[in-house]
This record gives C-alpha cells, structure tokens and sequence, in this order.
C-alpha cells in the first residue's frame, strides 16, 4: 500500500521515528487487535490503538453505558448512556481515525465462543473486571499461541504484564487458580481512581503497539505495578512455572472451561 | 557527477514544509536499497539543514548540500542502513 497525503500528515510523528518509520506505520495499519472489555481499561486501549493506526480493532463487551462509567470509561460521553459500550466505543474509535474498522461485539466471551472470536487477531489486550473472564483469556492465549497484554486496576493501584505463551510466563504462573469468589474487592466495592485506567491503558497500548513493531522489551516474565498514590513503578519478576497448569510441561487444562459459578456479573 | 554519486531515485518536495520534508525523504528511502543514492529537491530553507541532521541521525550518509537557485536546493544521501 502507498499512504495517502492525508495518512503521511496523520501518522508523521511514527514515520519520523528510527523505531516506526513508515514500514512499521504499515505493520500497524494491517495489525489486528482484540480487545476483551469497553471499560475503563478498554477506553484507553482502543483510544490510543485507533489513534496510531491499528487498522482493525475488535472489541467484546456485554454492557451498557452507564452515568457512572464516565468517570473513567473515556471512550464513552454522556449522550451515549444507555447505549452498548460496544457501540459508543466503535463511534468514538472510527471518529478519531477513519483508517481504523472497529469490529464491536456484544457479549460475553465463553469457553464456547472464544476461540473463534480470536481466531482473527495477531494479539489480545485484556481489560477485563472480573477473575472467570482473566482467567478465560489466559488459557485461550496460551493454548491459541497468541500474545497477551493483561492489565488489572483496582483503587490506587495497577498492574501490566506481556505474555508470550510458550515463551514468558502466563497468567497461572502468576496466579494459578483464581481467587475464591468474594476475595477480591471490584471496583464497584472499592473504588478506582478515574485516571488510573488511563495510565495502565496507555501502558497495555504501548505493549500492543511495542509487538506489532517488534520493538522494545516487551513485559515478558516481568509484573509491572504501578501505585499512583505513591507515584511510584515496581517490576516484579515472574518466572515461568514449569508446572503450571495451561503452560507447563505436563498442562492439565488441555480445553477451556467457564469459571464464572459463584461470580457476580459486574 | 561521480558514478557513485547517481541518483537510483530522484525526489521533488518543493512547497512542503518541516516535518514533511523529511517525512517523505525517509518514506523514500525506506523503500530504496542499501546502497543507491537519492536526490531531494526542495525549497524550505529550514529542511535544508533539518534533512541532512535528521538523515545522519538515521544512520544514512548525506554526499552533499547544493545551492542551485535564489530558492532551491538539491540535498543527495546514500542510503547506508535499513
């Protein structure tokens, strides 16, 4: 493909770059990127995605927009509550960048219907709420080979990591199973600073856009947690765990299996 | 001109402005080889010591910075590096 004059003004500041240029602005035009939740974390993702020009974001969410999303969620406004978050993300993405096709999807990912909705994309970015939906995600990526960048957020304090299945660490090397139902406090119970998602986003965004240009070190084997209150940045070092139940030497999770008995639905 | 001096592609950016100037000289170059000569035409007085910066500052070797008109000038680079 040639760029057009418009597309050489758009993307300048990527092309000026040694790292981007005009090579890795067309990787990121014919990149595909899924990614799981049009919340707090999704918003940014999809934001700063569709702003450097992933040319095909999906994007699957069950919910509506709500009044009290929009402290956070920034890809939705006022006038779309009520509306699917699905569909005022896709609204906001495609306005910001007419190169971008935003695949919305409506619903939930299952064991069922989760390989299929990533079949299409090079890579996964998870800004799921909840355990079943985290721990989902993770076993798909692994036994599907696909790269994964995971963020987590919760009051003052979030998470990232890159996974490259069969060569990092995945999610159950971390955390092998998930936590009892009710450990855990969700936002709903805790609350979540608004610009948080923001930082852990763009931080997920850069991880994304770092694969797609093969550039960088991507967070592989490595937790990075950020606690805003503190303004303060940990790396924390995962190793891989050799007997970790989806990627280790003698997994135990061969298929999928839905873990939401006992989780509420945020 | 020197045989090693011949452009394989020749560029007129006449009428653009910084950072355009340079935006188009590095997309031409990125699709040429290792190796051949391109040579940028402009007439933005500012790029013609922003390109040849920019241009070393990516690994690529400037051959020379001419002035050829009261409002032109012909900027020639080696490509060295992908």
């Amino acid at each position: 493909m040639e760029f057009t004059d418009t597309q050489i003004q758009r993307y300048s500041r990527h092309i000026i770059l040694p790292e981007v240029g005009g090579k890795g602005q067309k990787k990121l035009l014919g990149s595909k990127v899924l990614i799981v939740g049009a919340g707090g974390l999704g918003c940014p993702v999809g934001y700063y995605l569709a702003a450097a020009g992933v040319g095909t974001i999906g994007i699957v969410d069950d919910d509506l927009v709500e009044v009290s999303n929009l402290q956070r969620q920034i890809a939705h406004s006022t006038g779309a509550i009520g509306m699917p978050k699905v569909e005022s993300a896709k609204r906001t993405f495609e306005a910001l960048n007419p190169d971008v096709k935003v695949n919305a999807m409506k619903g939930r990912l299952t064991k069922d219907n989760i390989m299929d909705v990533m079949k299409d994309y090079d890579i996964v970015v998870d800004g799921s709420d909840n355990f079943p939906t985290r721990y989902l995600v993770n076993d798909a990526c692994v036994l599907m080979r696909k790269p994964l960048v995971s963020g987590a957020i919760l009051r003052f304090e979030g998470q990232v990591t890159t996974l490259i299945p069969h060569e990092g660490h995945c999610y159950r090397c971390l955390f092998e199973t998930p936590p009892p139902p009710g450990l855990v406090p969700s936002c709903q119970e805790a609350g979540v600073l608004g610009v948080l998602p923001g930082v852990i986003g763009a931080l997920e965004a850069t991880e994304a856009l770092k694969l797609i240009l093969g550039r960088g070190e991507p967070l592989k084997n490595t937790l990075l947690i950020y606690n805003a209150l503190t303004t303060s940045f940990r790396k924390v070092k995962v190793p891989r765990n050799p007997d970790c139940p989806v990627c280790g030497q003698n997994p135990t999770i061969t298929e999928l299996a839905d873990y939401d008995a006992g989780y509420c639905q945020l | 001109m020197r045989e090693e001096e011949r452009p394989a592609k020749k560029l007129d950016i006449k009428g653009l402005v910084c950072p355009y100037t340079f935006v188009k000289a590095k997309l031409a170059i990125e699709d040429m080889e290792v190796g051949e000569v391109l040579e940028i035409v402009l007439d933005y007085p500012e790029a013609v010591n922003n390109i040849p910066k920019s241009m070393q500052d990516h690994g690529q070797k400037v051959l020379k910075v001419d002035k050829t008109g009261e409002k032109e000038w012909v900027i020639v680079v080696r490509k060295e590096k992908e």
